[in-house]
């Protein structure tokens, strides 16, 4: 069996649906120049396969991008060798950030004071969230 | 400090007061001719318009005010470049109270976060256009003496139609609980209000293609135009623009008291011969936008009937 040591210092993003681990890094990490582990289709008694990533040094992760990715997943902080937290996420409620409006008349494609902000309509297999400017549903399929 | 971005941001006591107010204003033009001198309207049109920025800008001078702005976002520094945060800043200092329209959608929401001044949306691309919404409703207030009670039928583009959308959920507020939509199935109502008017305001909606089918049981025929500037494409607008066309014989059959209202411009879903029917009121609906125009400016600004006692 792989295996891959602990980290000193840094996160744990565990419990990642298979083959999901890799939009994670993408959408979060893609740029990061600490060390990362991406470890995909690893054994899991409650998931049967899962992915983790592990990612040294860094401490701050986006719960809300976690949450829309999969509500599923878990993030250890690790400082000194110990598990000091322990977060869970989930699907975001408001959302700023993170998601593109699908409108493309929408004044937020075009003007960098307008950040992207959403409210979740919908969670019924695909996370629904409307536009705060615009008003039109983005969906977003889990 | 408020801003009108849709008409939600209205109650419906305030709604109704402003067509009451609008209405003397129609009825009594010169008790208000000079309750806003000295005030100042700025006129940022990014996008064309004549109805609006005109009877906004006719509104303002009936009042007894002045209007500065720009009728083409060329003319403006938008075209060097310049965010519309930046321009609504400085607009801060140049005047009392700013009406936009622009093509993007929630432009104006965006504005009213940097402004200092109130904000009245003008008209936001497909989105909110909500000083239709209260030219229609005086308009029908005026015509039928009252808002609720009536079988209203929206004829046309259903889907990009920003008019429609405004005006069928401000109506449902009322407590209209019943709407006709005449449409291609192309240019349906989008389905997301179609669940909020039935959700939130119970509203039972009776879609339809064919105006044939319906028109002798329509109180209130509002008619919509097929935009041309909301397609991607020209070939999905030129197979929909003649999709309906109201005329004289098609009349015959209406009610004898319906009245055929449309925001315009028109092009040609509303044949030249209707426009001598009795029923036809939409000439009369862009002269009513005058006057609750008028009576927007004066609560916004809290002068006239609106004046902090």
């Amino acid at each position: 069996m792989l295996e891959v040591k602990g980290i000193e210092n840094g996160i744990v993003i565990d419990h990642i649906q298979a083959g999901k681990g890799l939009k994670v890094f993408n959408r979060l990490f893609s740029a990061t120049d600490n060390s990362v582990v991406l470890l995909m289709n690893v054994t899991s008694k409650q998931l049967g396969r899962k992915d983790i990533i592990k990612i040294e040094n860094t401490f701050d992760v986006n719960m809300d991008i976690l949450g829309i990715i999969d509500p599923n997943i878990t993030v250890n902080i690790i400082k000194d060798n110990k598990l000091v937290e322990k977060l869970k996420a989930e699907i975001p409620k408001s959302l700023k950030g993170g998601l593109q409006c699908q409108n493309p008349r929408c004044i937020t494609h075009t003007d960098d004071y307008a950040e992207p902000e959403f409210k979740l309509i919908s969670a019924n297999g695909k996370l629904e969230y409307e536009c705060s400017y615009c008003e039109e549903i983005t969906v977003y399929k889990l | 400090m408020r801003h009108l971005i849709e008409p939600e941001d209205l109650t419906i006591d305030e709604i109704n007061r402003l067509v009451e107010v609008g209405l003397d204003m129609y009825s009594n033009p010169k008790v208000y001719n000079k309750i806003c001198d000295g005030k100042i309207l700025a006129s940022l049109f990014f996008e064309p318009s004549t109805r609006t920025k005109f009877s906004f800008d006719s509104a303002m001078m009936r009042l007894g005010g002045n209007v500065i702005g720009f009728a083409d976002a060329s003319t403006s520094s938008t075209s060097k470049g310049e965010s519309l945060a930046d321009t609504i800043k400085v607009m801060g200092a140049y005047a009392d109270i700013i009406v936009m329209r622009h093509p993007k959608e929630g432009a104006p929401k965006l504005a009213s976060q940097y402004s200092r001044l109130p904000i009245i949306n003008g008209g936001d691309g497909g989105h909110q256009h909500p000083t239709q919404t209260l030219t229609d409703l005086i308009t029908i207030k005026r015509f039928k003496q009252t808002v609720n009670g009536h079988n209203v039928a929206f004829c046309g583009d259903l889907k990009y139609g920003r008019t429609v959308h405004s005006l069928i959920r401000t109506l449902a507020r009322f407590g209209n609980t019943k709407f006709i939509l005449i449409s291609p199935d192309e240019l349906k109502l989008p389905s997301a209000l179609k669940r909020q008017l039935t959700s939130q305001y119970g509203v039972e909606l009776v879609e339809v293609t064919s105006m044939e089918d319906v028109i002798d049981d329509i109180d209130i025929l509002y008619m919509t135009r097929i935009q041309k500037e909301r397609f991607f494409n020209e070939e999905d607008y030129l197979k929909l623009k003649n999709s309906y066309k109201l005329t004289r014989e098609k009349l015959k059959n209406a009610k004898p008291d319906m009245i055929v209202m449309h925001p315009l411009p028109r092009v040609n879903e509303i044949g030249y011969d209707v426009d001598d029917d009795k029923r036809a009121v939409y000439f009369e609906q862009a002269e009513m936008g005058v006057y609750v125009r008028m009576a927007l400016i004066s609560m916004m600004l809290e002068v006239g009937p609106y004046a902090r006692s």
